[in-house]
């Protein structure tokens, strides 16, 4: 589908811009430093010097493809519009009473997350829907212009609107709409009947909040962004990448950009779902850390898992609950505050702990010798032998294997009675155990078996770690891309055009309605349909179908593919067969004698993957020259080994390196244990597989 | 033989226990039918050696599960025989004193076999749907009314299911097909604790957990008794008074520092209730020891050791200490107001620590909805049980407020009024918070809630309370004022009751004011700043701003004019 050749990504993160620009198959790319008054400075800036590199002008690129953390980051810096909400009378605190429970059991100073709006700008109308959707009380619209003329005085710029059961009846959110967009046309509005029309009043109004909240920042973002490179000399369509792992039209995403947050990560799983398509893998677990968190996703049949609901800005250790739910569709990904920077100390049980904490990039974990005392993962994994002091991040920052010593001796070893060395090995198996966990969490929530996976690792510190949570996981296979520093910009270029549209209607197996359910079906599909069709003119639309079931009285329900075929000629039968059959895979049983319902109904359109070229991965037979020796410590033998040191770009197609081994390039290392050699893959990939 | 393992091995493998226990748990709450599992988090999940001791136990929704769970293993170990504990076993039991406190929880046991030998068990517990009798309430005059009683038995021998059991369990009960499929899950989530298990002693060539558990146990132990030990060594009394159903219930509690451990003694509390709201002793025993642990040692976690030092003791046959064949079925009610008396004398020990008392128990309801009777009703009017769980306002801490609406020492969620909607013919009209009702103070106490339910048209209901704090408000500490009380009403006026069923006719509804929290310290301490943010949002009035925390009426014009502008606080 994508007959362009000449694209552009583009990937604003926390501390980078990351742009790469691909030509004809070659890729250019590049990291600047992200400029936070203006974000388009940075991408002017990473955009003419891959086009140098590239030796274009700005004018010849043919699609650009922007991801960001910004409605993130706004988000979580509450940087967002002055907002109010209108809601039902009787439900002005559902984004402030949340779940009426304390996230943490065991601290009694707990304070919860504040809602992103604060009591006095939450408005309320009459009016009620039940649900059934039918209208129990009518809502007038003189009383709707009274709620209106009080957020016209107050100066509000944008308005978020979210009515009981408005998933189900949409007719007293969209009056409100109109009132204000009569009365107010300067003022954004957004109906939660339109950003998110799920059930679950808590995290429906939350979504609709914060879109509303971030709407007017980031229309003007991007306003600003499209007249900048136009002014450059840029011709092509500029599209957004969604949290979904698709990519949107730049209108779309100024409509809804609360389905902006989490696109860079997405971006990242698009990427490692491109690598396993490459070599045709159907389970991979992709694996992305960096300085302070780790990510996890699985990557089934070559499509990231995605999820409904997610939480952002969690602002308690990461922990579940902490932060603000938003119900979009979503790359379903575990997000562990463990990252090269994540601090270790021992605590009152004498265990070890590390993270969330993050020395960050200042002072940094000790061994920056930045006045950084405290031990760090980068010390541990500096102590260990699995940096080079001289040589990390392509020698810009010195290491100080002292500072990293003495740091793990006064901090860990000193109350543990180990030596800085061991107290590095519990400081790794500590945090690798963590990371081991939460995706052992995540399979088992997900009804997979690891064993079965193959690792795609990205990000600074994944390579590091990865082949050890391979062994902790009993994962036989790790891949390490090339490219793995700019990995979510080279997503967004194999991302699809895509959107999901999904409806909360609750129907009984017993009360199955199979005209009403191809309908609704239908609905979803040409809403979602013509989201994609305004980004893409020519190509085929796919139409994927999910329907999230449960028994009766559950509370939890699961996904449910359909084919299109299912979808639109709908029996109970096959429905009951299709829930069965996962409910079994899930959770080892059926329950005999429980009616069945569907809680959920989506549909994604999607253009057609790319096609990809299949690698032949090859076993190598060559031995890879070492470029030198260094102990490295064995985390499995618990010991130091004498390892080889291999350059990356040293390793020719088809050579093999034998574990335990340290393959450098300039982003990173990649740690080859003793139990693992490491093959070079014709696309670049290093292929990390067990021995014999 | 396996070496020894390293000091990081045992570190790895205590934290891989934990995370086994907590997948544990999660896996039944998304399998769990019970509102109370999945909504509430109200089950429990934890791993033991082979002589019964709790290893490491699952952080759920629930504390009141904390201690029996560690001593329900030993019961099992007991009273099945340790010649009789076979590979494939699975035992079951809702036994209140030997188990979690009511019938309305089953707990079972696994005994987990590696290479042929017993190395430990797995144990889970979960508050079912339904067990018979006369259904979920405090009606009963003992516990043979509460439902079928299930003693500590094998529900499966080497692997095979007593379909006798089973048969009996259904007879028995409403939903059989859900408490059959929970009681399936519950075997399942040990099955999955299991074989985590033996891929770790796999991984780590173990041949039993001894090692692992003197590690756990010992580091465990030692880290309470360090807290334990820096604490004054001091005994204090506390008291609360909740209002029970007749008559008002009486906490007392002596708490006594005593070197190595805590020691909390309920002599002096009221007797034996005659409605089902009585606790037994381990119910008790596990919000005392959680309102400790929460102040002296959070981040411990609860397993033999680290829960040993804090002991409860209770004469027999009080609310407290009820003994078999006591109506138990609403044991929490009782259980979440410990804490309070408990916190009552600890705050006089270690001042500035604990928080003022708060809501105390849960606010939940349940409504019995059916076709009006009054007048021909609709024909699709039907019957149907919709319970619901909500919470007042916790108790101002030391340096913060208490927590709007926020269950506290409970972890409960709330559901969604969407869903509760769904679950049947029910309207909620009201759900928001109750300004004016968080005790004043230095720090105020957290809002209760509003709440209003009706049913829908050709419908009429009973509601089945089960609230507090009607005629005992929530306490302040050290200045700060009381919360407000609970309240109740028909729409067309009529008085209701704190507690008990309760009918509604046709085209009326329920009004409720769930209780705040108490404040802490003098109201006159509070910072303007966060009485003018309190007005501003409405968590107060501004009377109570001009009354007790005494703002100005220009300055609460300024408040007023900021609102009107839009302007954030």
């Amino acid at each position: 589908m994508k007959s362009s050749s000449i694209r552009l990504g583009v990937d604003i993160g926390g501390t980078f811009t990351d742009v790469v620009l691909e030509k004809h198959g070659k890729s250019f790319s590049t990291k600047v430093l992200t400029t936070y008054t203006a974000p388009e400075n940075a991408i002017i800036d990473g955009m003419h010097q891959v086009c140098a590199k590239a030796g274009i002008a700005p004018g010849e690129i043919e699609q650009i493809i922007h991801g960001t953390t910004l409605a993130t980051n706004a988000l979580i810096e509450r940087r967002g519009a002055k907002t109010a909400m209108i809601t039902t009378q009787g439900f002005r605190d559902v984004i402030e009473m949340r779940t009426e429970s304390r996230f943490e059991q065991y601290d009694l100073n707990l304070n919860l997350p504040e809602p992103l709006l604060p009591r006095q700008m939450r408005f309320t109308v009459p009016g009620r829907v039940n649900a059934k959707g039918e209208i129990l009380v009518d809502l007038d619209r003189t009383e709707v212009e009274a709620v209106v003329y009080k957020i016209a005085q107050a100066g509000f710029e944008s308005v978020a609107v979210g009515l009981i059961h408005s998933y189900l009846n949409p007719t007293h959110e969209e009056l409100v709409r109109d009132v204000l967009e009569e009365k107010l046309p300067d003022v954004s509005v957004s109906i939660s009947s339109e950003v998110s029309p799920q059930m679950r009043e808590y995290e429906r109004f939350n979504t609709v909040v914060a879109n509303a909240y971030i709407k007017p920042l980031m229309a003007s973002y991007l306003g600003r962004l499209e007249d900048r490179l136009r002014e450059k000399g840029v011709t092509c369509r500029i599209f957004l990448m969604h949290s979904g792992g698709g990519i949107i039209s730049i209108q779309n995403a100024a409509d809804f950009p609360v389905r902006l947050v989490e696109s860079g990560p997405a971006g990242g799983a698009v990427f490692a779902a491109n690598v396993a398509a490459r070599y045709g893998l159907d389970k991979v677990l992709s694996f992305d850390m960096g300085g302070t968190t780790a990510k996890i996703c699985l990557i089934k049949n070559q499509t990231p898992k995605t999820a409904r609901v997610f939480e952002v800005a969690r602002t308690y250790r990461f922990k579940k609950g902490s932060g603000m739910p938003i119900s979009i569709p979503v790359i379903d990904m575990v997000e562990i505050g463990a990252g090269g920077g994540s601090l270790a100390h021992v605590d009152a049980m004498r265990q070890i702990r590390v993270g969330p904490e993050s020395a960050g990039s200042e002072p940094g974990p000790a061994c920056y010798g930045r006045g950084g005392e405290r031990p760090g993962v980068t010390d541990a994994d500096l102590v260990l032998g699995k940096l080079d002091p001289e040589s990390f991040a392509g020698g810009s920052i010195k290491l100080h294997p002292d500072n990293a010593q003495e740091a793990l001796a006064n901090h860990i070893g000193r109350t543990l009675d180990m030596e800085a060395s061991e107290a590095a090995f519990g400081v790794a198996e500590v945090v690798d155990e963590n990371m081991a966990n939460a995706a052992r969490v995540h399979a088992v929530e997900n009804g997979e078996d690891l064993s079965e996976y193959t690792m795609i690792a990205f990000g600074g510190a994944a390579p590091l770690h990865a082949g050890r949570l391979c062994e902790k996981l009993g994962v036989e296979r790790l891949l390490v891309p090339p490219g793995a520093g700019v990995g979510s910009a080279i997503g967004f270029l194999r991302a699809p055009f895509s959107f999901e549209a999904n409806r909360s209607v609750y129907m009984k197996l017993s009360d199955f309605d199979g005209r009403k359910i191809k309908s609704l079906l239908s609905v979803l599909k040409t809403e979602a349909t013509s989201f994609v069709r305004t980004c893409d003119e020519i190509s085929p639309i796919l139409s994927e179908f999910k329907v999230y079931m449960r028994y009766s009285g559950q509370g939890w329900e699961i996904p449910i593919d359909l084919t299109e075929e299912q979808a639109m000629n709908p029996d109970a039968a096959t429905f009951e067969a299709r829930f069965e059959e996962d409910y079994t895979k899930l959770f080892g049983r059926p329950v005999e004698g429980m009616d069945i319902e569907i809680t959920v109904w989506s549909v994604n359109a999607t253009t057609p993957p790319e096609k990809v070229a299949g690698v032949n991965a090859i076993d190598g037979e060559a031995a890879a020259k070492a470029a030198g020796q260094r102990p490295l410590f064995d985390a499995a033998m618990a010991q130091y080994l004498d390892a080889d040191i291999v350059n990356r770009f040293d390793m020719s197609s088809g050579e093999r390196a034998t574990g335990p081994v340290a393959i450098v390039e300039d982003e990173t290392t990649i740690i080859v244990p003793a139990s693992r050699d490491a093959i070079r893959q014709p696309d670049g990939c290093i292929d990390v597989v067990m021995k014999g | 033989m396996a070496q020894k393992p390293s000091n990081v091995a045992y570190q790895v493998m205590w934290n891989r226990l934990i995370s086994v226990v907590e997948e544990q748990a999660q896996a039944l709450v998304r399998t769990a039918f019970s509102t109370s599992v999945r909504e509430a988090g109200d089950l429990s999940a934890g791993v033991y050696d082979t002589q019964g001791n709790m290893l490491a136990q699952a952080v759920t929704g629930t504390p009141g599960h904390v201690n029996a769970m560690a001593d329900a293993v030993a019961h099992f170990i007991r009273r099945i025989g340790r010649q009789n504990i076979l590979e494939g076993d699975v035992y079951i039991t809702n036994d209140p004193w030997e188990a979690t406190g009511h019938l309305h929880d089953i707990t079972m046991v696994t005994p987990s076999f590696h290479k042929g030998v017993l190395v430990g068990f797995f144990a889970c517990t979960a508050h079912i749907v339904d067990i018979g009798g006369r259904g979920f309430g405090a009606d009963a005059q003992s516990v043979y009314e509460e439902g079928l009683y299930i003693p500590i038995m094998k529900f499966a021998d080497r692997g095979e299911v007593d379909k006798t059991l089973v048969r009996i369990i259904r007879g028995n009960v409403r939903e059989p097909d859900q408490l059959i499929g929970d009681i399936y899950a519950l075997a399942t989530c040990n099955e999955i604790g299991h074989r985590r298990l033996v891929d770790m002693m796999g991984e780590f060539d173990l041949d039993h957990l001894d090692g692992i558990a003197e590690f756990i146990l010992d580091n465990s132990r030692r880290a309470t008794i360090e807290r334990i030990a820096a604490l004054p060594q001091q005994t204090a009394e506390g008291e609360m008074t909740m209002d029970g159903f007749e008559k008002p219930i009486t906490l007392m509690v002596k708490v006594s520092v005593e070197g190595d451990k805590i020691v909390s003694d309920f002599t002096g509390s009221s007797g034996v209730d005659k409605k089902g709201i009585n606790c037994p002793l381990v119910y008790a025993k596990a919000y005392a020891c959680y309102a400790l642990k929460v102040a002296i040692a959070p981040e411990i976690p609860n397993n033999a050791a680290s829960l040993a030092p804090f002991e409860i003791t209770a004469p027999e046959n009080t609310i407290v200490n009820a003994l078999h064949p006591a109506p138990v079925a609403l044991r929490h009610i009782v259980g979440h107001f410990v804490p309070d008396a408990v916190y009552d004398a600890f705050d006089k020990i270690v001042p500035g620590l604990v928080p003022a008392e708060g809501a105390g128990c849960l606010c939940n309801f349940q409504v019995s909805l059916r076709p009006r009777t009054d007048a021909p009703a609709p024909a699709d009017a039907h019957r149907s049980e919709v319970l619901t769980f909500n919470s007042g306002g916790s108790g101002a801490r030391p340096e913060h407020d208490g927590l709007n609406a926020t269950a506290f020492p409970s972890g409960v969620m709330t559901m969604p009024i969407e869903a509760t909607e769904h679950a049947g013919p029910v309207i909620i009209w009201r759900k928001e918070l109750r300004p004016d009702s968080g005790g004043a103070g230095k720090t105020r106490g957290g809002l209760g809630q509003y709440m209003e339910v009706g049913a829908q048209e050709g419908h009429e209901f009973d509601i089945q309370a089960m609230f507090d704090r009607g005629a005992h408000p929530a306490r302040g500490r050290r200045g700060g004022q009381n919360g407000a009380h609970t309240t109740i009403m028909r729409s067309d006026g009529a008085a209701m009751h704190v507690k008990g069923k309760q009918f509604v006719p046709h085209g009326e509804r329920v009004i409720m004011a769930f209780p705040g929290g108490a404040g802490y310290g003098e109201p006159s301490e509070r910072p303007m700043e966060l009485v003018k943010r309190d007005l501003a949002r409405g968590y107060i009035s501004a009377e109570t701003a001009a009354k007790v925390y005494g703002l100005s009426a220009s300055e609460i014009a300024g408040v007023e004019a900021a609102i009107a502008k839009g302007d954030p606080s």
